[in-house]
Protein backbone atom coordinates (compact mmCIF):
# COMPACT_ATOMS: atom_id res chain seq x y z
CA UNK A 1 0.00 0.00 0.00
CA UNK A 2 1.13 3.53 -0.55
CA UNK A 3 -0.55 6.73 0.69
CA UNK A 4 -0.73 10.23 -0.20
CA UNK A 5 -2.18 13.11 2.53
CA UNK A 6 -2.97 16.39 0.67
CA UNK A 7 -4.79 19.15 1.65
CA UNK A 8 -8.12 21.08 0.32
CA UNK A 9 -8.87 23.92 1.99
CA UNK A 10 -9.59 22.79 5.10
CA UNK A 11 -10.13 19.24 4.26
CA UNK A 12 -7.34 16.56 5.01
CA UNK A 13 -7.10 13.98 1.79
CA UNK A 14 -5.96 10.71 2.02
CA UNK A 15 -5.82 8.65 -1.09
CA UNK A 16 -4.72 4.82 -0.58
CA UNK A 17 -3.02 3.35 -3.55
CA UNK A 18 -3.21 -0.53 -3.30
CA UNK A 19 -4.26 -2.80 -0.79
CA UNK A 20 -5.99 -1.49 2.56
CA UNK A 21 -4.99 -4.99 5.33
CA UNK A 22 -3.71 -6.10 8.46
CA UNK A 23 0.13 -6.06 7.18
CA UNK A 24 -0.47 -1.92 6.32
CA UNK A 25 -2.98 -0.59 8.68
CA UNK A 26 -1.11 0.79 11.48
CA UNK A 27 0.90 2.79 8.47
CA UNK A 28 -2.66 4.47 7.40
CA UNK A 29 -3.55 4.83 11.31
CA UNK A 30 -0.64 6.97 12.23
CA UNK A 31 -0.16 8.97 9.31
CA UNK A 32 -3.94 10.34 9.91
CA UNK A 33 -3.01 10.25 14.05
CA UNK A 34 -0.72 13.04 13.06
CA UNK A 35 -3.14 15.09 10.83
CA UNK A 36 -5.42 14.98 13.58
CA UNK A 37 -2.41 16.51 16.11
CA UNK A 38 -1.72 18.74 13.87
CA UNK A 39 -5.65 19.97 14.20
CA UNK A 40 -7.33 18.65 11.23
CA UNK A 41 -10.74 17.94 11.75
CA UNK A 42 -12.47 17.30 8.31
CA UNK A 43 -11.31 14.13 6.76
CA UNK A 44 -11.50 12.40 2.92
CA UNK A 45 -10.56 9.07 2.37
CA UNK A 46 -10.61 8.21 -1.33
CA UNK A 47 -10.46 4.90 -2.79
CA UNK A 48 -10.04 5.20 -6.49
CA UNK A 49 -6.50 3.83 -6.72
CA UNK A 50 -7.48 1.08 -3.88
CA UNK A 51 -8.06 -2.68 -4.77
CA UNK A 52 -9.11 -4.58 -1.72
CA UNK A 53 -9.73 -3.77 2.07
CA UNK A 54 -9.71 -6.23 4.64
CA UNK A 55 -11.24 -6.33 8.32
CA UNK A 56 -8.46 -5.18 9.76
CA UNK A 57 -8.23 -2.44 6.92
CA UNK A 58 -12.30 -1.73 7.89
CA UNK A 59 -11.44 -1.67 11.16
CA UNK A 60 -8.67 1.26 11.57
CA UNK A 61 -11.24 2.72 9.43
CA UNK A 62 -14.02 2.79 11.92
CA UNK A 63 -11.75 3.76 14.45
CA UNK A 64 -10.23 6.76 12.97
CA UNK A 65 -14.41 7.55 12.37
CA UNK A 66 -14.80 7.35 16.33
CA UNK A 67 -11.63 9.23 16.91
CA UNK A 68 -12.55 12.14 14.96
CA UNK A 69 -15.93 12.45 15.57
CA UNK A 70 -14.81 13.04 19.60
CA UNK A 71 -13.05 15.36 18.03
CA UNK A 72 -16.04 17.44 16.37
CA UNK A 73 -14.58 16.20 13.06
CA UNK A 74 -16.11 14.12 10.37
CA UNK A 75 -14.38 11.18 8.30
CA UNK A 76 -16.04 10.62 4.81
CA UNK A 77 -15.25 8.21 1.85
CA UNK A 78 -15.44 8.47 -1.81
CA UNK A 79 -14.35 6.87 -4.86
CA UNK A 80 -15.42 3.33 -3.66
CA UNK A 81 -15.35 0.77 -6.98
CA UNK A 82 -18.39 -2.17 -7.18
CA UNK A 83 -16.26 -4.55 -5.04
CA UNK A 84 -15.45 -2.02 -1.97
CA UNK A 85 -19.33 -0.88 -2.26
CA UNK A 86 -20.05 -4.87 -1.75
CA UNK A 87 -17.51 -4.94 0.66
CA UNK A 88 -19.41 -1.95 2.96
CA UNK A 89 -22.86 -3.25 2.56
CA UNK A 90 -22.10 -6.64 3.73
CA UNK A 91 -20.42 -5.05 6.47
CA UNK A 92 -23.65 -2.37 7.21
CA UNK A 93 -20.46 -0.21 7.26
CA UNK A 94 -22.46 1.59 4.71
CA UNK A 95 -24.53 3.09 6.92
CA UNK A 96 -21.91 3.90 9.31
CA UNK A 97 -19.89 6.18 7.02
CA UNK A 98 -20.96 8.88 4.64
CA UNK A 99 -19.94 7.66 1.33
CA UNK A 100 -19.67 9.58 -2.00
CA UNK A 101 -19.52 8.77 -5.75
CA UNK A 102 -16.83 10.73 -6.53
CA UNK A 103 -13.82 13.31 -4.36
CA UNK A 104 -15.45 16.32 -5.94
CA UNK A 105 -18.84 15.61 -4.31
CA UNK A 106 -17.65 14.18 -1.03
CA UNK A 107 -15.38 18.25 -1.03
CA UNK A 108 -18.64 19.55 -1.33
CA UNK A 109 -20.47 17.59 1.52
CA UNK A 110 -18.47 18.81 4.44
CA UNK B 1 -15.84 -28.02 -24.80
CA UNK B 2 -13.01 -28.52 -21.40
CA UNK B 3 -12.89 -26.18 -18.89
CA UNK B 4 -9.84 -24.33 -18.65
CA UNK B 5 -7.76 -25.45 -15.69
CA UNK B 6 -5.35 -23.97 -13.35
CA UNK B 7 -1.78 -25.82 -11.66
CA UNK B 8 -1.96 -26.47 -8.08
CA UNK B 9 0.38 -24.71 -5.97
CA UNK B 10 1.93 -25.10 -2.73
CA UNK B 11 3.49 -22.17 -0.80
CA UNK B 12 4.66 -21.88 2.02
CA UNK B 13 5.60 -18.17 3.72
CA UNK B 14 6.72 -17.00 7.22
CA UNK B 15 4.82 -15.95 9.82
CA UNK B 16 4.61 -12.57 9.53
CA UNK B 17 1.87 -10.40 8.27
CA UNK B 18 4.35 -8.53 5.86
CA UNK B 19 3.88 -11.48 3.66
CA UNK B 20 0.20 -11.45 3.32
CA UNK B 21 0.30 -9.58 0.14
CA UNK B 22 2.52 -11.02 -1.87
CA UNK B 23 1.31 -14.32 -1.41
CA UNK B 24 -1.93 -13.45 -2.13
CA UNK B 25 -0.81 -11.97 -5.33
CA UNK B 26 0.88 -15.13 -6.16
CA UNK B 27 -1.88 -17.00 -5.53
CA UNK B 28 -4.32 -15.01 -8.04
CA UNK B 29 -1.45 -15.33 -10.70
CA UNK B 30 -2.53 -19.19 -10.47
CA UNK B 31 -5.52 -18.94 -10.61
CA UNK B 32 -5.86 -16.22 -13.57
CA UNK B 33 -6.42 -19.24 -15.95
CA UNK B 34 -9.65 -20.26 -14.46
CA UNK B 35 -13.11 -18.82 -15.96
CA UNK B 36 -13.95 -16.78 -12.53
CA UNK B 37 -16.29 -13.86 -12.53
CA UNK B 38 -13.78 -10.54 -11.98
CA UNK B 39 -15.51 -10.09 -8.43
CA UNK B 40 -14.01 -13.57 -7.55
CA UNK B 41 -10.36 -12.20 -7.86
CA UNK B 42 -11.02 -8.70 -6.99
CA UNK B 43 -12.99 -8.86 -3.67
CA UNK B 44 -13.73 -12.67 -2.52
CA UNK B 45 -10.27 -14.19 -2.68
CA UNK B 46 -7.91 -12.14 -1.88
CA UNK B 47 -10.21 -10.68 0.91
CA UNK B 48 -10.71 -14.27 2.16
CA UNK B 49 -7.28 -15.56 2.00
CA UNK B 50 -6.13 -12.21 3.55
CA UNK B 51 -8.48 -12.86 6.73
CA UNK B 52 -6.76 -16.61 6.69
CA UNK B 53 -3.49 -15.84 6.61
CA UNK B 54 -4.03 -13.18 9.27
CA UNK B 55 -5.76 -15.15 11.75
CA UNK B 56 -3.13 -18.06 10.67
CA UNK B 57 -0.18 -15.99 11.76
CA UNK B 58 -1.36 -13.86 14.46
CA UNK B 59 -3.91 -16.68 16.38
CA UNK B 60 -2.57 -19.97 14.95
CA UNK B 61 0.96 -19.43 15.17
CA UNK B 62 0.88 -16.83 17.76
CA UNK B 63 3.05 -14.28 15.94
CA UNK B 64 5.62 -16.17 15.87
CA UNK B 65 8.25 -15.07 12.73
CA UNK B 66 9.58 -19.15 13.47
CA UNK B 67 6.98 -20.48 12.43
CA UNK B 68 5.70 -20.82 9.22
CA UNK B 69 2.10 -20.74 6.88
CA UNK B 70 1.44 -23.11 3.78
CA UNK B 71 -0.84 -22.29 1.35
CA UNK B 72 -1.94 -24.99 -0.90
CA UNK B 73 -4.04 -24.22 -3.81
CA UNK B 74 -6.20 -26.85 -5.46
CA UNK B 75 -8.05 -25.65 -8.70
CA UNK B 76 -11.23 -28.68 -9.63
CA UNK B 77 -13.17 -28.60 -13.11
CA UNK B 78 -16.21 -26.77 -10.72
CA UNK B 79 -14.50 -25.13 -7.38
CA UNK B 80 -11.63 -23.21 -6.36
CA UNK B 81 -10.38 -25.01 -2.83
CA UNK B 82 -7.21 -23.06 -1.10
CA UNK B 83 -5.87 -24.37 2.43
CA UNK B 84 -4.27 -22.17 5.11
CA UNK B 85 -2.40 -24.31 7.32
CA UNK B 86 -0.89 -22.86 10.87
CA UNK B 87 1.11 -24.58 13.51
CA UNK B 88 -1.71 -23.58 16.05
CA UNK B 89 -4.09 -26.00 17.74
CA UNK B 90 -7.47 -24.59 16.25
CA UNK B 91 -10.17 -23.14 17.24
CA UNK B 92 -14.00 -23.35 17.23
CA UNK B 93 -15.37 -22.19 13.40
CA UNK B 94 -18.89 -21.42 14.67
CA UNK B 95 -18.01 -20.15 18.38
CA UNK B 96 -15.69 -17.56 16.94
CA UNK B 97 -18.03 -16.23 13.59
CA UNK B 98 -20.01 -13.48 15.23
CA UNK B 99 -22.73 -11.59 13.29
CA UNK B 100 -20.94 -8.08 12.24
CA UNK B 101 -23.35 -6.37 11.33
CA UNK B 102 -25.56 -6.56 14.28
CA UNK B 103 -25.62 -2.88 15.99
CA UNK B 104 -23.62 -3.61 18.79
CA UNK B 105 -20.62 -4.53 16.69
CA UNK B 106 -20.91 -2.11 13.79
CA UNK B 107 -18.34 0.44 15.62
CA UNK B 108 -16.12 -2.23 16.80
CA UNK B 109 -12.88 -2.50 15.32
CA UNK B 110 -12.69 -6.05 14.85
CA UNK B 111 -14.59 -9.47 14.79
CA UNK B 112 -15.47 -8.84 11.19
CA UNK B 113 -12.40 -11.53 9.96
CA UNK B 114 -14.11 -14.84 10.18
CA UNK B 115 -17.70 -13.15 8.99
CA UNK B 116 -16.25 -11.69 6.03
CA UNK B 117 -14.77 -15.21 4.84
CA UNK B 118 -17.84 -16.89 5.27
CA UNK B 119 -19.74 -14.39 3.39
CA UNK B 120 -17.27 -14.53 0.48
CA UNK B 121 -16.36 -18.23 -0.10
CA UNK B 122 -19.20 -20.79 -0.42
CA UNK B 123 -17.88 -22.90 2.18
CA UNK B 124 -15.48 -22.33 4.87
CA UNK B 125 -13.75 -25.57 7.23
CA UNK B 126 -11.95 -26.05 9.65
CA UNK B 127 -10.08 -29.18 10.32
CA UNK B 128 -6.61 -30.64 12.25
CA UNK B 129 -4.11 -32.50 10.05
CA UNK B 130 -0.99 -31.90 11.72
CA UNK B 131 -1.54 -29.21 12.30
CA UNK B 132 -4.41 -26.50 12.18
CA UNK B 133 -6.50 -26.16 8.53
CA UNK B 134 -9.06 -23.65 7.43
CA UNK B 135 -10.46 -24.66 4.24
CA UNK B 136 -12.15 -22.03 1.59
CA UNK B 137 -14.19 -22.95 -1.05
CA UNK B 138 -15.27 -21.26 -4.21
CA UNK B 139 -17.64 -22.81 -7.18
CA UNK B 140 -16.97 -21.62 -10.10
CA UNK B 141 -20.65 -21.03 -11.53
Amino acid sequence: MGFTVAKQGEITVVEIEGSLIVGNRQELKQRVLEELDNGARKVLVDFAKTTYIDSSGLGVLVSLAKRIRDLGGDLRLADLNDDLQTLFELTKLDTLFQISATRERALESF
Amino acid sequence: MARRTAAPLDLRIPSDIRHIEDAVAQVLVALAPLPLPRQHLALNIPVALTEALSNAILRGNGDDPGKTVLIRVRPQPDRVVIEVADEGLGFDLDACTGDATAPDALEREDGRGLFLMRRLMDGVERFTDGGNVVRLTLRIA
